[in-house]
C-alpha cells in the first residue's frame, strides 16, 4: 500500500469490533475481538485495548482460544492463514497458511491439532456454498507453516460462524442451514439431518438462525427466524428424536450460547435484551433490557463469571454473571450518517450520527467512542419499519460552545416532523445541555445549516425546502425575563421564491452567501441587505465554500459540471474548471481547500488553494466509489514536512468517508516513523527483566530529575489545573492493570496535586500551625503519658542512624498521627 | 351434480358435554371416555378412532374416574358409586356403593385382580373383582382428607394416593400405611397460600413418583427415600392429569391452560443409561382444561371442558404419512342426531334430555319437552317413536296446516323395553327396534295401535348391540349393523335372516338400502365405500370396481366417518353422502378419480368448455360449502335440508377460559 510519493490512504480505526463473536481469557481478564484485519485485546476491567495483533492481511473473521495452551489464542482470517498469538504478550507464535479464505474457525479438545474451518466449496470458489474442513495444523519449528492436509466435514453449511457448533466435548459437530439441522458423529462418522416443515398452520417462519451445544448434555439449542428456541435431544436416532419449544423473542433469534457449565442459555436477538433461560426449570427466565443495538453475538468466559453481547451498533457490553453490565466498549457507530462529519473543537472528537436518535463523539486518536450526545431523547424502539425521529443535521460554533441540531420524521411519508435543537456547553458538567428547541423551524426539511465564524455574535442560518432561509440569533427573551439566553428568529431571506441549497459564512462572518439555485446571493449579515448576485449556468449549485486566511475574498462553488472561483472584490468569476466535484471542503487552518471528484468508479483527490488554480496535491483513485463526507481535523502539533507535495498536511488531518463507510485519512512517513517507534518505546525489551511498571516509573523519574534540573517551577501565582501534572495524566491514560499499587502511587498523586510551597503562602502556613499547636495544648494533658511513650520509641529507633530528614508527605503523616486520639491506650493501661 | 334449494338450518342447539376421563384399554385398543353427563363412550383406536358405542348415563353418577379390568369398564363418580357397563347391550350394568362418600378416583392393578377407590373420607377401598360382579375387600388405613388420586405399582403391592397437601403410599397386602412419604407437600414457591392439591399421581416400576398438583407443578419424587428429585413448573395453574405411556419413556401433562405437556425419559449423554424425565413438546389443542389425556402407544389422546376429543399422533413412532399421521379432533358423535321425515317434512332432533320437533318450510317450531334419557328415535309419516334406558314410548302424529298434536299410543307390546336403534319402514306400516344380543323386534303398526310380530335374530349369534338398521323402500329387506362389524340383511317377507355380508375390518358408519336397486351401500369408519346387492347376495360390480381401483388418498384422510346415506329419488346412480366438514354425491356412472386427477375440481370443471367437462369429471362431487354439518337429506321435493352446527356457537356457550397473557395484546 506504501506509495513511492511517501505518503498513503490508512484506514484509521472505527472498525467493526462486533463482526464476529469475541472470547473472553480464561481467567476472565481479557476481552479479544476481531475489528477489520487486526485482533484486540481489551481489559475486562477498564474497557482499554491493552494490546493489538497485527499481521493479517484480511478481514479477521474468527477469534477462538487454543484448548491446548489457554495463553494462546488463534485467529482466522480472509486472507487464507491461521495464526497462532499470546496474547498476553501480543506475540505472533505460528502462522498457518491454508490457502483458501477462511470464514469461520471451531477448535475443541478432543481434536488436538486440527482446526475446524469454514471455507468455500472446493468446486466454485466464490459461490455461495460452503463446507466445514478438518484442518490438520502441522507441528514444526518454523514460524511460517503450509497447512494443506483438510479432510470434509460437512457440506452446504452456512458461512456465518453462528450456525455451526461443535458438540460435548468435541463428540460432534452441528450445523443448521435453511431448515435443516446437521449433526455429524466424528465417531461413528455418522451424519443425522432434521428438516422442519416450511411453515406450521399459524405461519411461523421455521429457518434456522443459529446453534449451540449444551456443554454437558446431549442437548442441541436452535434459534428460529420467528423468534422461538429449539432443544433437540435424543438426535442419534433418526425417528425418535425429540426437541422442546420456547418462546420469547418476537423477531429472530439472533445468538445462542450455553453458559459453561450449562446452567443457563443465553439468547440474543433484535430486541436487544439479553435473555437467560434456566435449562432446569425451563420456564424461568431472566432479562437484561436496553443492552443498546441488536445482539449479534453473546460469549461466555471459561471460568463462567463474565458474559459479553456484541451489538449490531459496534458495541461490546461485559456483562457478569449475575446479569450486571460491568464494561462497555464502544467502538464507532456506523450506522447511517446523515450529518457531516464534524470535529468538536474542544475534544478534537469526531461528530457523527451514533446510535439512532445519538450524536457521537469518537476519538480518533484513542479509537474509542468518547461519549453518545442523547438529541432525540426518546425511546428506540427496536424494531422494523418505524418511523422514528433520526438526527439529520448538526453543527458547531467556532468555540465548540453551540451545537445545532435538525431532527426529523416522517421523511418517507407526507407529515414530516422535524425540530431544532440548539445546545450549549456546560463547562460545570462537561457535557452539551439543551438551550431552546424550535419545533417546525421551517415548513419543510432543513437542509443545510452554518454558524457565523465571527466571535461577536452568535448566529445560525439555516436553508430549507420552503424557499426560506432563516437568520437564528441569541437574545434574552424579553417576555419570559429568564436569566437565560435563548435563541430566537432574527431575519428570514427568500429569493424569488427559489430554493436554497447551501449557505456558507465568509471566515470573518461579514458575509453570508446563500446559493438558490444556479445563483449565488452574497447577503450582508449586519444588515441582511442582498449585496450581490452571482450565476455561473448552467446547473444548480452543489456546493458553496468561502477561502479562509488569506484566500478570504474566494468564494468556491460547484455545480454538476464545473468548479467556479469568484472573486468578491470584484465581483466576477476568477477562475473555472470543467470537473464533477462532489464534495468540497476547506481547511479551517490553511487556506487549503480539498476537492473529491467521482471519476469512472473511483474518487480523486485534489488539494489546491482558490488564489491558484493550480492544485497543490492530486491522487487518483483515492477509494472506490464515491466519497461520502469528509472533514479536516487540526493536528495537536504541526508536523514539519518539508516536501511541498505533503505540506497540506502538515496542520490537519483529512478524513474521509467512503460508500462502504470506511473511514479513511493520509498518513505521511514520517507519520508512520513516529507511530512506529513510539510502539516500540512501549514494548517490553525480553532481555532485562523490566516490566511495564519500571517504564512507567522510570519514565517518570526521569521527568522529575529534568525538571529538578530545570530549575524551580515557574507556576507559583497561577493555580495550575490538575489536568497538566504528568503523573495524573499518567495515571489517567495507563490502563489500571498495569498500573503498581494504588498505595505506591498515592503519594504521588497526591504531591503533584498539592500546589507548590512558594510565595504568599508561606506567610499563611505559620498561623495555621500555631491554631494547630493551641489545639494540641488543650487535650495534651491526658496524652502527655503516650507522647512520652512515643518519643521513646522513636528515640529507640534511631540510636544508630541519624534521623533522616523527613519528606513532606511524611510530615504530614506525622501531624496526622499526633492528632489522632490515643486516650484509649491509658484507658488499657490503667485497667 | 344438479342444484337443489337448501333448508339451512341451524337451530339445531346441539351442545355437547365435557369431557372427564379416559382409559385405555390396550389389548383390544379400545379408548372410554367419560363424559360429565354421565354418557360413556367407547372408541376404538384400531378403526382410525371411530365412536363404537355410547352409553348413555345419568348426570347425577358424576362420573369421576374410568377402569379397565381386562375387558370390563368400571367407573365411579362423585354420587360414590361404582358402576360396571354392560358393553355388549350398550348400558350399565350393575352399580355398587362404596359406602364412602363421594369417589375421586379409580384405578384398576395391572394384575386385573382389584379396583382401588379413592374416597372423600379418606379411606382406600380394595374391591376383588370376581366373574360377574366385584366385592369389598378392605380399607387401607384411614386418612384425613380427601383421597384424590391413585395409583398402583405394576406390581400391585403398593399403591400411592395423592391428597391435599400429602402423597401417601399404603401396602396392599398389609392394608398399612407403608409410608408417610411426603409430610409436607413442597409448597415453597408458589405464592398461593391455600393448600395443594395433587389431583394426578403415577407410580413408575422403578420406583419413581410423579405427582401433579394445583401449584401448576410436576414432581418427581424417590419413593423409597421420600425425596423430591425433580420438579418442573409446568404452568401457573393446575396440572389436572398425568398419563404415562406403557413402556414408561413418555409422560403426558394435562394443564388447565388447555396445554398438554410431553416428558420424555432421555438419556442427558447420549449412548449413557444415566436417564432424565425432559419436557420437550408442548402441544396447544384444547382452549379450556384439559381434566384427562392417555398415552397410547402412537398418539397422545386428550379431552377437557372444550368437549373435543383430540388425539395428537407421536410422529416421531409412526412410520409413514397416513390416517394415523393426522391429527384428529373429534366433536360430534359418530352417528345420527337427527331423524327426518322425508315426505312431510318434519325433523326430530335429539337431545340428551328431550325431543324437539320441527317443520320445514316455515320460521316457527315445535318443542317437544321430554325427560328423556336418550337412545335412538325415528319417525316416519305420523309416528314418534322414541327409547330412554329404561322404557320405550310410542306416539302418533297429527299434523293439520299448522296445528301438530301428538297422542301416546298406550299399549305397547311388553317386549319393546328398550332399544339401540329404532326404525319404520317406508310406508310406516312396519317398526323394528334393535334389542340386546342384535336382535331385532317387528311390530305391525294400525289405526288401533302396535302389535309385536316377531323378533329376528342373526345366525351368528353375536351378542354385541346393534348400532344401525335400515329399511328397504319396498319393505321387502331391513339390514342391520352392530359394533362387532357384522351386517345382517332380513327378509321381512319370510321373517327370516336372508344373508349376511361378509365382515370388513372396519365398522360401518352409515348405510342405507337403494330404494330402486335394493342394493345396501355401506361407508366404513376407514371411509371404505362397499354396495353389496341384496338379491345376488354378492358386492356389486362398481363396489368391486372401487375396491380394484382404490380410492383417492384425499378421500381417505379426511379424519370424520360419513355419518347418513341417502339417495336422490330422480337420479338413482346419484348417492348422498356427508360427514362433519362436507357433504358429497357419487355419481356411480363416471368414472372414478385417478390417483393423479384433482379430486375437489368442482371450480376446474366450471372454468372449462362443456366438451372437456366430460373428460375431466370423475364420481366424487363433493360440496364444502356448509361447514360442521350434523346431518343433509334430501327431501322428496329435490330440496336439501342441511343441518349445521357451527363451533363458534359451541365455544360461545363453554364458561370462560383461564386467561392468558398473549403477546402484543
Amino acid at each position: 500500500m506504501v506509495e513511492e510519493s511517501g505518503i498513503r490512504v490508512v484506514r484509521c480505526g472505527g472498525n467493526k469490533i462486533s463482526f464476529r463473536a469475541p472470547i473472553i481469557s480464561k481467567d476472565s481478564r481479557f476481552l479479544l475481538c476481531a475489528s477489520g484485519d487486526l485482533v484486540k485485546v481489551f481489559s475486562t476491567s477498564t474497557e482499554e485495548c491493552v494490546h493489538v495483533l497485527e499481521g493479517h492481511t484480511g478481514q479477521v473473521t474468527g477469534v477462538i482460544l487454543n484448548p491446548t495452551n489457554h495463553l494462546q489464542v488463534y485467529s482466522c482470517s480472509a486472507d487464507g492463514t491461521i495464526r497462532l498469538w499470546d496474547f498476553i504478550d501480543g506475540i505472533l507464535i505460528k502462522i498457518f497458511v491454508c490457502g483458501w479464505p477462511i470464514f469461520s474457525i471451531y477448535v475443541s479438545e478432543k481434536h488436538v491439532g486440527i482446526a475446524f474451518i469454514t471455507i468455500h466449496m472446493e468446486s466454485k470458489k466464490h459461490g455461495e456454498n460452503f463446507q466445514l474442513v478438518a484442518l490438520h495444523l502441522p507441528k514444526v519449528p518454523e514460524q511460517e507453516v503450509e497447512a494443506r492436509e483438510m479432510s470434509a466435514v460437512l457440506c452446504n453449511i452456512s458461512s456465518n460462524p453462528g450456525s455451526t457448533a461443535m458438540g460435548r466435548g468435541g463428540e460432534y459437530v452441528a450445523s443448521v442451514m435453511g431448515r435443516q439441522l446437521t449433526v455429524y458423529f466424528f465417531k461413528k462418522l455418522k451424519t443425522y439431518r432434521f428438516s422442519l416443515k416450511a411453515t406450521d398452520k399459524k405461519g411461523a417462519k421455521n429457518a434456522f438462525t443459529c446453534v449451540a451445544c449444551h456443554p454437558k448434555d446431549d442437548c442441541i439449542a436452535t434459534g428460529h427466524e420467528d423468534g422461538k428456541i429449539r432443544l433437540w435431544r435424543n438426535f442419534n436416532q433418526k425417528k425418535e428424536y425429540t426437541y422442546s419449544t420456547q418462546h420469547w423473542h418476537h423477531d429472530a433469534v439472533g445468538t445462542l450460547c450455553f453458559t459453561t457449565e450449562g446452567m443457563h442459555l443465553l439468547s440474543g436477538g433484535v430486541e436487544s435484551v439479553l435473555v437467560q433461560w434456566h435449562c432446569e426449570e425451563v420456564n424461568k427466565k431472566d432479562f437484561l433490557p436496553r443492552l443498546g443495538g441488536a445482539i449479534s453475538h453473546i460469549c461466555v468466559s471459561p471460568d463462567g463469571q463474565m458474559y459479553s453481547t456484541s451489538h449490531l451498533d459496534n458495541k461490546i457490553n461485559i456483562i457478569h454473571c449475575s446479569l450486571k453490565l460491568s464494561a462497555v466498549i464502544q467502538g464507532l457507530v456506523k450506522g447511517n450518517i446523515w450529518t457531516d462529519l464534524m470535529i468538536d473543537p474542544r475534544t478534537r472528537a469526531l461528530v457523527m450520527n451514533g446510535r439512532p436518535g445519538h450524536l457521537q463523539f469518537y476519538s480518533l486518536q484513542q479509537d474509542k467512542q468518547l461519549y453518545s450526545l442523547d438529541i432525540v431523547q426518546q425511546e428506540y424502539i427496536n424494531q422494523e419499519g418505524l418511523d422514528q425521529f433520526e438526527v439529520m443535521r448538526a453543527a458547531f460554533s467556532v468555540g465548540g460552545t453551540w451545537l445545532a441540531t435538525v431532527e426529523e420524521r416522517g421523511r418517507c411519508t407526507s407529515d414530516l416532523e422535524s425540530s431544532l435543537k440548539l445546545w450549549v456547553y456546560n463547562e460545570k458538567a462537561q457535557s452539551f445541555e439543551l438551550n431552546t428547541t424550535i419545533t417546525a423551524a421551517h415548513q419543510d426539511r432543513i437542509m443545510h445549516m452554518c454558524f457565523s465564524p465571527s466571535t461577536e455574535t452568535t448566529m445560525l442560518v439555516t436553508t430549507a425546502w420552503d424557499n426560506q432561509f432563516k437568520v437564528w440569533l441569541l437574545g434574552l427573551d424579553s417576555d419570559t425575563q429568564k436569566e437565560h439566553a435563548s435563541w430566537s428568529c432574527d431575519y428570514v431571506g427568500s429569493y424569488h421564491g427559489l430554493q436554497p441549497t447551501n449557505c456558507c459564512f465568509s471566515s470573518d462572518g461579514s458575509l453570508l452567501a446563500v446559493s438558490f439555485k444556479e445563483v449565488v446571493t452574497i447577503w450582508s449579515s449586519d444588515t441582511w441587505e442582498l449585496l450581490t448576485t452571482l450565476c455561473q449556468p448552467p446547473g444548480p449549485i452543489r456546493e458553496l465554500c468561502f477561502g479562509r486566511l488569506s484566500c478570504s475574498k474566494y468564494l468556491l462553488g460547484t455545480t454538476a459540471k464545473n468548479l467556479f472561483c469568484w472573486n468578491l472584490l470584484t465581483c466576477s468569476l476568477e477562475w473555472s474548471t470543467p470537473m464533477d466535484v462532489c464534495l468540497l471542503r476547506s481547511d479551517p487552518l490553511s487556506e487549503n481547500v480539498v476537492a473529491f471528484s467521482l471519476h469512472s468508479g473511483n474518487t480523486d483527490l485534489f488539494v489546491f488553494r482558490p488564489s491558484e488554480p493550480r492544485p497543490l496535491f492530486t491522487q487518483k483513485a483515492v477509494c472506490g466509489g464515491k466519497v461520502q463526507r469528509c472533514v479536516f481535523s487540526p493536528r495537536e502539533e504541526p508536523l514539519d514536512s518539508c516536501d511541498e507535495r505533503f505540506q497540506w498536511l502538515n496542520r490537519s488531518r483529512l478524513y474521509f468517508l467512503t460508500e462502504l463507510m470506511e473511514l479513511l485519512t493520509f498518513s505521511t512517513k514520517a507519520e508512520d516513523e513516529r507511530i512506529l517507534n513510539s510502539r516500540k518505546q512501549l514494548l517490553v525489551d525480553d532481555s532485562v527483566a523490566v516490566t511495564p511498571f519500571y517504564l512507567l516509573l522510570g519514565k517518570h523519574r526521569q521527568q522529575q530529575e529534568e525538571k529538578q534540573n530545570s530549575g524551580v517551577s515557574q507556576a507559583a501565582d497561577r493555580v495550575q489545573p490538575p489536568q497538566a501534572s504528568v503523573a495524573i495524566k499518567e495515571l489517567l491514560h495507563t490502563p489500571a492493570h498495569v498500573l503498581p499499587a494504588a498505595s505506591f502511587l498515592c503519594s504521588m498523586f497526591v504531591n503533584s496535586l498539592l500546589i507548590s510551597n512558594t510565595g504568599s503562602r508561606e506567610g499563611k502556613e505559620p498561623a495555621e500551625q500555631v491554631e494547630e499547636s493551641e489545639k494540641e495544648e488543650d487535650d495534651s494533658e491526658e496524652e502527655m503519658e503516650t507522647h512520652d511513650y512515643e518519643q521513646e520509641v522513636r528515640t529507640q529507633g534511631s540510636v544508630e542512624e541519624a534521623p533522616p530528614l523527613l519528606s513532606k508527605a511524611e510530615e504530614k503523616e506525622l501531624r496526622r498521627v499526633r492528632k489522632t486520639d490515643f486516650s484509649w491506650v491509658t484507658n488499657l493501661a490503667s485497667s | 351434480m344438479g342444484e337443489f334449494n337448501v333448508h339451512r338450518v341451524r337451530f339445531f342447539d346441539y351442545m355437547p358435554s365435557a369431557i372427564r376421563a379416559l382409559a385405555f384399554q390396550p389389548q383390544r385398543e379400545r379408548i372410554a371416555v367419560a363424559r360429565t353427563d354421565g354418557t360413556v363412550e367407547i372408541f376404538n383406536r384400531a378403526d382410525c378412532f371411530f365412536q363404537e358405542k355410547v352409553i348413555p348415563g345419568r348426570q347425577q353418577a358424576a362420573t369421576e374416574a374410568l377402569a379397565w379390568v381386562g375387558d370390563r369398564l368400571f367407573s365411579a363418580g362423585l354420587n360414590g358409586e361404582i358402576i360396571e357397563y354392560d358393553l355388549d347391550n350398550n348400558k350399565t350394568k350393575y352399580t355398587i356403593d362404596a359406602y364412602g362418600g363421594p369417589i375421586w378416583s379409580i384405578t384398576s392393578n395391572k394384575q386385573g385382580t382389584h379396583l382401588a377407590v379413592g374416597c372423600e373420607d379418606g379411606t382406600v377401598k380394595l374391591f376383588e373383582v370376581h366373574e360377574d360382579r366385584i366385592q369389598f375387600e378392605r380399607n387401607l388405613a384411614k386418612q384425613k382428607g380427601r383421597i384424590i388420586s391413585l395409583s398402583w405399582h405394576p406390581s400391585g403391592s403398593k399403591i400411592v394416593a395423592g391428597m391435599m397437601d400429602v402423597i401417601h403410599i399404603f401396602d396392599t397386602e398389609t392394608g398399612k400405611l407403608r409410608a408417610l412419604a411426603f409430610p409436607s407437600y413442597d409448597l415453597l414457591g408458589t405464592s398461593r397460600s391455600q393448600e395443594c392439591v395433587v389431583w394426578s399421581v403415577v407410580y413408575l416400576s422403578d420406583g419413581t413418583i410423579i405427582s401433579g398438583d394445583s401449584a401448576g407443578k410436576v414432581k418427581m419424587w424417590d419413593s423409597r427415600t421420600g425425596t423430591l428429585i425433580k420438579s418442573h413448573q409446568v404452568t401457573k395453574w393446575d396440572v389436572l392429569t398425568l398419563s404415562v405411556s406403557q413402556d414408561e419413556t413418555s409422560l403426558a401433562v394435562g394443564t388447565s391452560e388447555g396445554h398438554v405437556v410431553q416428558f420424555q425419559f432421555l438419556s442427558m449423554v447420549l449412548g449413557q443409561e444415566d436417564k432424565e424425565w425432559v419436557r420437550t413438546r408442548t402441544f396447544k389443542n384444547h382452549t379450556h382444561d384439559v381434566r384427562a389425556v392417555l398415552e397410547v402407544n402412537t398418539a397422545i389422546v386428550s379431552g377437557g371442558m372444550d368437549t373435543q376429543f383430540v388425539v395428537r399422533p407421536l410422529l416421531d413412532k409412526i412410520d409413514e404419512r397416513g390416517q394415523a399421521s393426522a391429527l384428529r379432533n373429534i366433536q360430534f358423535p359418530h352417528r345420527r342426531l337427527v331423524s327426518c321425515a322425508r315426505k312431510a317434512g318434519l325433523l326430530l332432533f335429539q337431545y340428551p334430555g328431550h325431543l324437539e320437533l320441527w317443520r320445514l318450510g316455515e320460521s316457527e317450531g315445535n318443542g317437544e319437552r321430554k325427560r328423556e334419557n336418550t337412545t335412538l328415535s325415528i319417525k316416519r309419516k305420523r309416528w314418534i317413536a322414541y327409547s330412554t334406558v329404561a322404557s320405550f314410548r310410542l306416539y302418533r302424529l297429527h299434523c293439520e296446516n299448522n296445528n301438530v298434536s301428538i297422542i301416546k299410543v298406550s299399549k305397547l307390546p311388553k317386549v319393546l323395553s328398550s332399544a339401540n336403534q329404532i326404525c319404520f319402514s317406508s310406508d310406516s306400516s312396519h317398526l323394528f327396534v334393535a334389542s340386546t344380543c342384535s336382535s331385532v323386534h317387528v311390530a305391525i303398526l294400525n289405526q288401533s295401535g302396535c302389535k309385536f310380530v316377531c323378533t329376528l335374530k342373526p345366525k351368528s349369534g353375536s351378542g354385541q348391540a346393534i348400532n344401525l338398521l335400515a329399511a328397504s323402500e319396498d319393505g321387502k329387506w331391513l339390514a342391520s349393523a352392530n359394533s362387532d362389524h357384522e351386517v345382517q340383511i332380513y327378509n321381512l317377507n319370510k321373517m327370516k335372516p336372508h344373508c349376511t355380508v361378509p365382515v370388513h375390518s372396519s365398522g360401518v358408519s352409515a348405510m342405507a338400502i337403494h330404494p330402486t336397486t335394493n342394493n345396501l351401500f355401506m361407508v366404513h369408519a376407514d371411509q371404505q365405500l362397499t354396495e353389496y346387492s341384496v338379491e345376488k347376495k354378492q358386492y356389486t360390480d362398481w363396489s368391486r370396481q372401487v375396491q380394484r381401483h382404490g380410492l383417492h388418498s384425499l378421500w381417505l384422510e379426511r379424519d370424520t366417518p360419513v355419518t347418513n346415506v341417502t339417495f336422490n329419488p330422480k337420479n338413482p346412480a346419484h348417492i348422498v353422502l356427508h360427514d362433519m366438514y362436507m357433504f358429497c354425491i357419487i355419481d356411480q356412472t363416471l368414472p372414478l378419480p385417478d390417483q393423479r386427477s384433482q379430486f375437489y375440481n368442482q371450480l376446474t370443471l366450471r372454468s372449462m368448455p362443456e366438451k372437456e367437462r366430460k373428460k375431466h369429471s370423475h364420481a366424487f362431487k363433493m360440496c364444502k360449502i356448509f361447514k360442521e354439518l350434523l346431518f343433509v337429506e334430501l327431501m322428496e321435493d329435490q330440496s336439501l335440508v342441511v343441518v349445521e352446527r357451527p363451533l363458534m356457537d359451541i365455544t360461545a356457550q363453554l364458561p370462560a377460559p383461564v386467561r392468558q397473557k398473549k403477546f402484543a395484546t
